[in-house]
């Protein structure tokens, strides 16, 4: 193009602002049909032209602050969160970023037709057109950017949760608690495990503390090492810590590994380490006789 | 030696926690894939995970390269963990149980050696460190049983 950009922009941003506050209604009643808003306001089509104004909105600001290209300008603000939800909601029903960036190019078809369809001379027509096309060009990019945001929160939430989640520590009986591990244990999570069932050893006045590894596919010499420090705590806190959950292919791994966990006190299952607490306490645990009947 | 697939091998980086996850899966994969049974799958695992460890914290990463082997009948998986981290000075005692550079059992090293058929290092001080294990999956393990 021969004119300097900027100076052609000037006026077709301007007069591409006017026709979007002009046409507010009608981009709006288009867009609430185009999937990427369809799919994401599914109760109520009122919903959907309403967010669709909202970044009609938007992008008149932009068009008439004449930062087209722009994909910071201060106009986009007021429907990024908007944005931000849609990608979201895209997010989880499982579309990628590329579909989602499709269905943004689909605004500017609509807007344009109704573009074409005002009463402008044919030079203005054609500057406007191509003002509304590196606009789109902008929005598209900034729903990317709130699709990657998204995603990328997404993923820290469940970390978060992944970590919450892990760890919980359960009351088998009075005086016994218990944490079953899943998983690898890593320093992070021995860390947490640690802390949550010393906790739970004060607040609930344990005196068995039970550290179930079924669920840990791999015990390598640091993750010994891990349950090892565990035992420590505990028994300083003045609680008997069993280690059980202990398979025969984990067993032999163990001795070839030459690890010692003589000082351990384990046992095979879940249920002989509670036998073996019960016992400790003087508890008594039996069949009801025969004939008796339930209270 | 018998003469391993070179297009079989899968080369893994190792330069966070969350690789060595992936390296663990990877050769309980590889290793379960050649029929190997679950308690040699724990200890081709447990051993990968030790040497893994040792690249990421000793050597300051690196990566391992996964590499199936056929010896006539026998069947088998060659790991070869490279690191260019400062080396292993003296072989000999970082094999010694109970003797660790960083803090830990210092165990790795040795008690890999244990798990596995075949264990070579290849380092000299300053110039990184190659560990290659091997773990066969026919010729019933040999009283190869440590101390236990």
């Amino acid at each position: 193009m021969q004119v300097p950009e900027q100076a052609a922009q000037g006026p077709a941003a301007r007069e591409l602002g006017d026709f979007l506050e002009r046409r507010r209604e009608q981009i709006a009643q288009r867009w609430a049909d185009v999937p990427l808003f369809r799919t994401v306001f599914t109760v109520s089509r009122d919903e959907a032209v309403e967010a669709c104004k909202v970044v009609v909105d938007a992008l008149r600001e932009v068009a008439s602050s004449g930062r087209l290209d722009d994909v910071a300008a201060p106009g986009f603000d007021p429907a990024r969160e908007q944005l931000g939800r849609m990608a979201a909601s895209r997010a989880r029903g499982g579309v990628s970023p590329a579909q989602v960036a499709n269905e943004a190019a689909g605004l500017r078809a609509a807007a344009a037709e109704l573009l074409r369809g005002e009463d402008l001379p044919a030079h203005e027509a054609r500057e406007a057109l191509l003002a509304l096309t590196v606009l789109m060009g902008t929005l598209r990019v900034v729903i990317m950017e709130t699709t990657v945001l998204a995603g990328d929160e997404l993923i820290a939430r469940q970390r978060q949760q992944l970590l919450e989640v892990a760890t919980p520590v359960i009351s088998l009986w009075e005086g016994v608690v218990a944490v079953p591990l899943i998983g690898t244990l890593d320093s992070a999570r021995s860390q947490v495990v640690m802390e949550s069932l010393l906790q739970a050893v004060v607040e609930r006045r344990a005196r068995h503390a039970i550290l179930d590894i079924t669920g840990v596919p791999t015990v390598d010499s640091l993750v010994a090492h891990h349950l090892m420090q565990t035992v420590a705590a505990v028994r300083l806190m003045g609680a008997e810590c069993i280690v059980s959950g202990i398979r025969p292919a984990i067993a032999q791994t163990i001795v070839h590994l030459g690890i010692d966990l003589s000082a351990v006190l384990t046992r095979g299952s879940l249920a002989d380490a509670l036998e073996y607490a019960l016992a400790r306490q003087g508890t008594e645990v039996s069949r009801r006789a025969a004939g008796a009947t339930p209270r | 030696m018998p003469a391993p697939d070179p297009a079989a091998t899968t080369t893994m980086p190792i330069g966070s926690d969350a690789d060595l996850a992936w390296v663990r899966h990877r050769v309980r994969q590889c290793a379960a894939g050649l029929g190997f049974g679950l308690v040699q799958q724990t200890k081709l695992v447990t051993a990968a995970s030790e040497l893994a460890r040792n690249t990421l914290v000793h050597g300051g990463g690196g990566q391992v390269e996964i590499t199936p082997l056929a010896d006539g009948p026998r069947r088998g998986i060659r790991l070869a963990f490279t690191d260019s981290g400062p080396g292993i000075g003296d072989v000999d005692l970082a094999m010694t149980d109970g003797y660790s550079s960083a803090c830990g059992l210092g165990l790795g090293l040795g008690g890999a050696r244990r798990l596995v058929d075949e264990l070579t290092v290849d380092s000299r001080a300053g110039q990184g460190a190659v560990v290659t294990v091997v773990a066969w999956l026919t010729g019933a393990p040999t009283d190869r049983t440590g101390r236990g």
